[in-house]
Order: C-alpha cells, then sequence, then structure tokens
C-alpha cells in the first residue's frame, strides 16, 4: 500500500458516492440504536427503492446530540433530522430534492456553533464497518507519510511542538512520554491502547471505538513507528461488545489492506495490535493495573517507578495512552504541530470531547476547544437544565473528580483550572445536576463505588474508603455528628496522601469538593436534620416549625 | 485457548470465551481452564473473583441488568433498583429461585445520554421508568 493506492481507494469511493444524488447518514450508536435506528434504516432503504430516487443510505457513528435521537442527516443540504422513526421515512426520502420536512427538522445552530471537530471530526460521516470511507477521509495517510517521509524522532517532535496532553485523564504530555519510551532500551517494545472507560458516566471512547475504529488503529500504528514498538494491545471493557466487534473488523480489514503487519507501507516497519478484554475492573484503567490484567492477572497496581516507558508488559518498555490520545494523533501528523497548538488555552491544547449527561436539555457527545467556559458548555451547548429546576453543579472526572458549583461555571476547561477547582479533567465525563440532587448523597455514591472498586492491595484505600462510607452514610441518614464530619475530613487526607495508585489517591475528590463548596448540606444534614434536596430518608425526622 | 496458542497470558480471554459459551463459570470449568493453560489454580480462581464480570453461579432465563452508572444513578436509578427487589424478592445479583429472572446492576454500559437505562436479555432500553420495567418482569415471569 503506497500513498497513490490510498489515493486512488479515496477516488474510488467519492466516485462511487457521486452516483447517488443524496444520501441519507443513520446515526446507529448505543443511544440511536436503543430507540429503534436498526429499523429506521431498513424503513429508509425500502422507502428509497420505492421511489425511485437514486439515494444512498449510510450507518454512521454517533452524531453527538444523542437526546435528539434517532437522529438522520440528508446530505448533501446537510438537513439534520431528530426523532426520526421507522414511520417518517417515506416523508424523509419524499422531502429529497424538495423542502425539508418541518416537523423533524432539528435546529441546532447553538449547540454545534462553539464545537471544533477534530477526534469526532468523521463521527456520522463515515461507515465504521467500512476502512474505504475512513480511506476517503484521509485516513491512514498519515501513517503512510510518516513511514515514508519521517524519522521517528521527527514524529515525536511534532506530537512534542503539538502540545498534546494525554486525554485519559492525567493530562500527561504525550510528547514526553513517546520520548522515554522511545530512549528505553528493549529488544521488544509495547503500545498500549487504554479502552477501559470505567468512569460512568463517560462514553467518549466508546463513541470513537465504534464510530471511527480506525482513527485509533492508526494513532497507535504511527505511535508505534515513533517509539520503535512492534507489538501493540488495545484493552477495551468487556461491557462494550459493539466496540469489540468494531475493532475486531477494523483490525482484519487493515490488514487485508496491508495497514497493519509485516512491511506496513513496504517498508521495513511491522506492527500488529492484538484486542484484550476487561471484565469488569475499574481499578484497570490505572496503568499499572491495566497491563498486569493485560498479562492475564488480577488487576492490581503497583509502585511506580519502575514507570511502565521503562518497565511494563512483561517487563518491557511500553507505551500507554487513551483512546482520545491516539485519535488525536493522525489529524496531528496530517496538520502539523502548530495548528493543533494554536488551539486551545495556555496550557492545555487542543480540543477535548466531553459527554454531556444529567439533568441536562441536550445530552449526548460535544466537542470542545480546551478553555472554553464551563457556562458555555452547559447553558448554551447543553441547552441548560430542563423543567425549570436550577443548576446546582456539574460533576466532572467522574469518582476521581468533583463537583463544581454555579459560581465557578466563568473559568474555562483545561487540565489546571479544574485541578485548582478541586476536580479533575478526567476522561471527560460531564454530568450536571440540579437542585434535586444531594450533594451528600452523591459524595456518597462515589465513595460506595470506590469502596466496591478498590482491588484491596493497599490499606488506605481498602479500609480508608469503607470507614469514609460509614461516615457518609450516617450522616445521610441523619445519625452523623459534627465529630464525624472532622473524622471524614481527617480520613479523606490520609486515603488521599497514603494511597498506592490514582484510584485511592483521587477517591477523596468527590468528598472533598462538596465539603469545599456545599459545605452547608452538610450541617443541614447534621444540625438539622434534613437533606435540602429532599433525597435522603432521614432516620429520625424532625418536626418543621411552620 | 488454541486460537491464543494456549498462552499463559491469555486466561482471561479463555475464561471470557468459557463464560459466553455456558453462561458462568463453574468449578470444573475453572479447573481445566487453569490445567491447559498452565496455570496456578489459585491465579485462575483468583482472577475469576477479582473481576465482576465473571460469575460463578448459573444466571437466571432472563437477566435485568440496571445501569448504576452516575448519569444513571442522579436520574434515579436506585429507584429502579429498589423496585426490581421489591417485585422479585431478591436482592441485586442474586437470580428468583424458580430460575427464572437474573437481578444484575452494571458499572455503566456507556448510555449515559439515555439515562436511566435498564438492559433486558442485553438488549438496552433508556429513559426507563419504574412501570415499565414491572411490566416487563411480570411478562417474563410467567414465560
Amino acid at each position: 500500500m503506497t500513498i497513490e493506492e490510498l489515493e486512488q481507494i479515496a477516488e474510488s469511493v467519492s466516485q462511487e458516492n457521486a452516483k447517488y444524488d443524496f444520501e441519507v447518514n443513520v446515526c446507529m450508536d448505543l443511544a440511536c440504536a436503543s430507540q429503534g435506528a436498526e429499523k429506521l434504516r431498513d424503513a429508509l432503504v425500502k422507502a428509497a427503492e420505492a421511489s425511485g430516487k437514486s439515494v444512498f443510505v449510510r450507518r454512521t457513528g454517533c452524531m453527538g446530540p444523542c437526546s435528539a435521537g434517532p437522529l438522520v442527516r440528508v446530505d448533501p443540504d446537510e438537513t439534520l433530522y431528530k426523532h426520526v422513526h421507522a414511520d417518517h421515512a417515506e416523508a424523509v426520502v419524499a422531502s429529497l430534492g424538495g423542502k425539508p420536512v418541518p416537523e423533524l427538522q432539528c435546529d441546532l445552530n447553538e449547540h454545534f456553533g462553539s464545537q471544533v471537530r477534530v477526534v469526532l471530526e468523521n463521527a456520522g460521516y463515515i461507515d465504521p464497518e467500512k476502512i474505504d470511507d475512513y480511506i476517503a477521509r484521509d485516513g491512514y495517510k498519515a501513517l503512510l507519510t510518516v513511514l515514508t517521509e519521517m524519522t521517528p524522532s521527527g514524529v515525536i517532535h511534532r506530537i512534542t511542538e503539538s502540545g498534546l496532553r494525554g486525554r485519559g485523564g492525567g493530562g500527561y504530555p504525550t510528547g514526553l512520554k513517546w520520548g522515554t519510551v522511545a530512549k528505553s532500551h528493549g529488544d521488544l517494545k509495547y503500545v498500549v491502547c487504554n479502552g477501559d472507560e470505567g468512569d460512568p458516566g463517560a462514553f467518549m471512547d466508546r463513541s470513537v471505538m465504534e464510530g471511527d475504529p480506525h482513527r485509533v488503529l492508526e494513532g497507535m500504528a504511527i505511535a508505534a513507528y515513533a517509539v520503535g514498538a512492534t507489538k501493540g494491545f488495545i484493552y477495551v471493557r468487556a461491557e462494550y461488545p459493539v466496540a469489540v466487534a468494531r475493532l475486531t473488523a477494523a483490525l482484519r480489514d487493515a490488514r487485508r489492506r496491508g495497514l497493519l503487519g509485516n512491511n506496513i507501507g513496504n517498508t521495513p516497519f511491522s506492527f500488529d495490535i492484538e484486542i484484550r478484554l476487561g471484565a469488569g475492573a475499574f481499578v484497570c484503567g490505572e496503568e499499572t493495573a491495566l497491563l498486569a490484567s493485560i498479562e492475564g492477572r488480577r488487576g492490581a497496581p503497583r509502585t511506580r517507578p519502575p514507570y511502565p516507558a521503562m518497565s511494563g508488559l512483561w517487563g518491557k518498555p511500553t507505551l500507554i495512552n487513551n483512546v482520545e490520545t491516539y485519535a488525536n494523533v493522525a489529524p496531528i501528523v496530517r496538520n502539523g504541530g502548530r495548528w493543533f497548538f494554536n488551539m486551545g488555552s495556555e496550557r492545555s491544547k487542543g480540543t477535548k470531547v466531553f459527554a454531556l449527561t444529567g439533568k441536562i436539555t441536550n445530552t449526548g457527545l460535544v466537542e470542545v476547544p480546551m478553555g472554553i467556559k464551563l457556562r458555555e458548555i452547559i447553558d448554551v451547548i447543553g441547552g441548560g437544565v430542563p423543567g425549570g429546576h436550577t443548576f446546582k453543579a456539574v460533576q466532572t472526572g467522574g469518582p476521581s473528580g468533583g463537583c463544581i458549583p454555579a459560581e465557578m461555571l466563568d473559568i474555562g476547561v483545561s487540565y489546571d483550572a479544574l485541578l485548582k477547582m478541586g476536580s479533575i479533567m478526567g476522561s471527560g465525563g460531564m454530568i450536571v445536576m440540579d437542585d434535586t440532587s444531594c450533594m451528600v448523597n452523591v459524595a456518597r455514591f462515589f465513595i460506595e463505588f470506590c469502596m466496591t472498586e478498590s482491588c484491596g492491595k493497599c490499606i488506605p484505600c481498602r479500609a480508608g474508603t469503607a470507614q469514609m462510607h460509614t461516615l457518609l452514610s450516617r450522616i445521610c441518614d441523619g445519625t452523623g455528628t459534627m465529630e464525624d464530619l472532622e473524622l471524614l475530613e481527617d480520613l479523606c487526607s490520609t486515603v488521599k496522601e497514603a494511597s498506592l495508585c490514582g484510584l485511592g489517591q483521587t477517591a477523596p475528590n468527590p468528598v472533598l469538593s462538596t465539603l469545599k463548596y456545599f459545605r452547608n448540606e452538610y450541617i443541614d444534614h447534621i444540625v438539622h436534620k434534613r437533606c435540602p434536596a429532599g433525597v435522603c430518608n432521614m432516620k429520625a425526622p424532625v418536626e418543621v416549625l411552620a | 485457548m488454541r486460537k491464543n496458542g494456549f498462552a499463559r497470558h491469555a486466561l482471561i480471554e479463555t475464561l471470557h470465551t468459557v463464560q459466553s459459551s455456558f453462561g458462568y463459570l463453574d468449578d470444573d470449568a475453572i479447573r481445566f481452564v487453569a490445567l491447559s493453560l498452565r496455570v496456578p489454580l489459585s491465579q485462575a480462581y483468583g482472577v475469576v473473583t477479582f473481576y465482576h464480570y465473571f460469575s460463578l453461579k448459573p444466571p437466571g432465563k432472563h437477566t435485568i441488568t440496571i445501569c448504576a452508572g452516575t448519569a444513571c444513578y442522579i436520574k434515579g436509578a436506585d429507584k429502579l433498583i429498589d423496585a426490581a427487589e421489591k417485585h422479585l424478592g431478591i436482592p441485586q445479583g442474586q437470580t428468583t429461585s424458580d430460575g427464572q429472572i437474573s437481578l444484575m446492576t452494571a458499572r455503566c454500559v456507556g448510555a449515559c445520554s439515555r439515562a436511566p437505562v435498564v438492559l433486558s436479555d442485553g438488549e438496552v432500553s433508556g429513559e426507563m421508568s419504574a412501570e415499565l420495567m414491572v411490566e416487563q418482569l411480570e411478562r417474563w415471569a410467567v414465560e
């Protein structure tokens, strides 16, 4: 496979597409699929055949605004339709070439207005099961360019120049990590993709793996060339069966096209990837635990150093990056490091994909430039809190993150700003809570999560989270005391300081951040024995004075 | 196992295959896998019990899985769990005594935009209400 051959494939795809007057793209992502997108597609195909028009019906990955699903986009006019069901198929097909169907039209200019699509550039435009669709949108061009025109250190330089930071949550500079692995000595090196999106409330990585799987493979292959690895692993949660199937198909197609395997692009570079399934353990998102799991052992983390960059899988130097990080690689190579560097805020470059969920009008996937104000994401893109309720907090970073109150919403999103607010970027879950959510209860929910997910290797995390859960439960049912609150704060700092891995070190964050911003809710529970949001069941109800 | 060349590190892969064929992992299955891959029995058992996905008990004829991820929780998944437990008379993670229905919870199935989410025999339905869910359970109970 050479660049010329890639261009030939792209050319033949566009010729094929040009045969049709219209394209009807149906979103097949989980949210739309669970509302009958499959039936809708069949109905559209049938209606198109019956109408005699020249229509191509394509299944695509996630288009973004899931709450408006099932979604259909008609090209070339780029008309987006919401809540389309099988019985609308005829109306949609009949409208082709004429005026759009008014009652289905989805006006989301505000929703898309401030979004910038890098990682999701193909989402909704390609059939994830067709490698040629990806190639037609410049897919694998970056890989072949790298292999034929760039040195490994040149690639690392470009990634460093772009300012890309790890999208898994920690925000470690990607170029620096690649450089360390490249410099490590070893006869064998590995490249690992962390697709263990364990953070409940986040589904960006699932959408990327399902909607544009080749992008991840291409990013991994470029990384492998840069660091000198020959073997790669993608670690995917077993809870994502569709992602596993799409990646398996993508691997097969890429091998067939000679874009993975021996002598890729007729160069001396050989690289292949295997899929590894997770089995439901949150801690396996921690890199050393993930490596243990790939080796077929219990997913217990170990002390670092040595870092995986020196001694990872089977003791060999290993590069671990998140799905979204790899998804950024190909566009950076194609467009140059400066292009990426010019997007975003001072120390956080590029864009970030967020999964916007909870008490918000437009739920779904959004991709925004770093530095954008939280308020803009929630009020403009997300359309605000529905049902006349008021916004209370937004939770980022999952069980390792924190809750950000309304008064902090004017701060721009970046790794450092979120850390300062007591939360973390995390993998990109963003859960909006309104006045019906009790912050003490939310804190207890996360601690319960960390308690059950603690691997049990180190005591601060194993015993600490259990004790914190007991204290929080007491506060929630109205039997807590102010001493309990003091003890809780004390325990938070112990668990944070003394735990072995990221899970324990960040487990107290939801408690600390809610204590910082919503301390009066704790006081209400303890002193006044009441839950302001009316969520917690108080054991000792007190009479309300009229 | 042959697909993975009987490699020891393919233990989790192999257990996945066994569980998807038989529905759960019994002692014989774990013993067989451990022996074939030359992995100590303790390691195989340790792996099985460590990961939530593996089950040592046979599942019921139908399985209802309620997502307990954060987005679902905020939208009232806990009420769904309560309703299901009350209706079936079993705590989560158990199967009814007639072997008809298993009640499970999941850590997040990634369909957060349609929270709260329930999986009925693996099929995702979003924006679930307790009434709708109980209706499904009633249909299953007589099947």
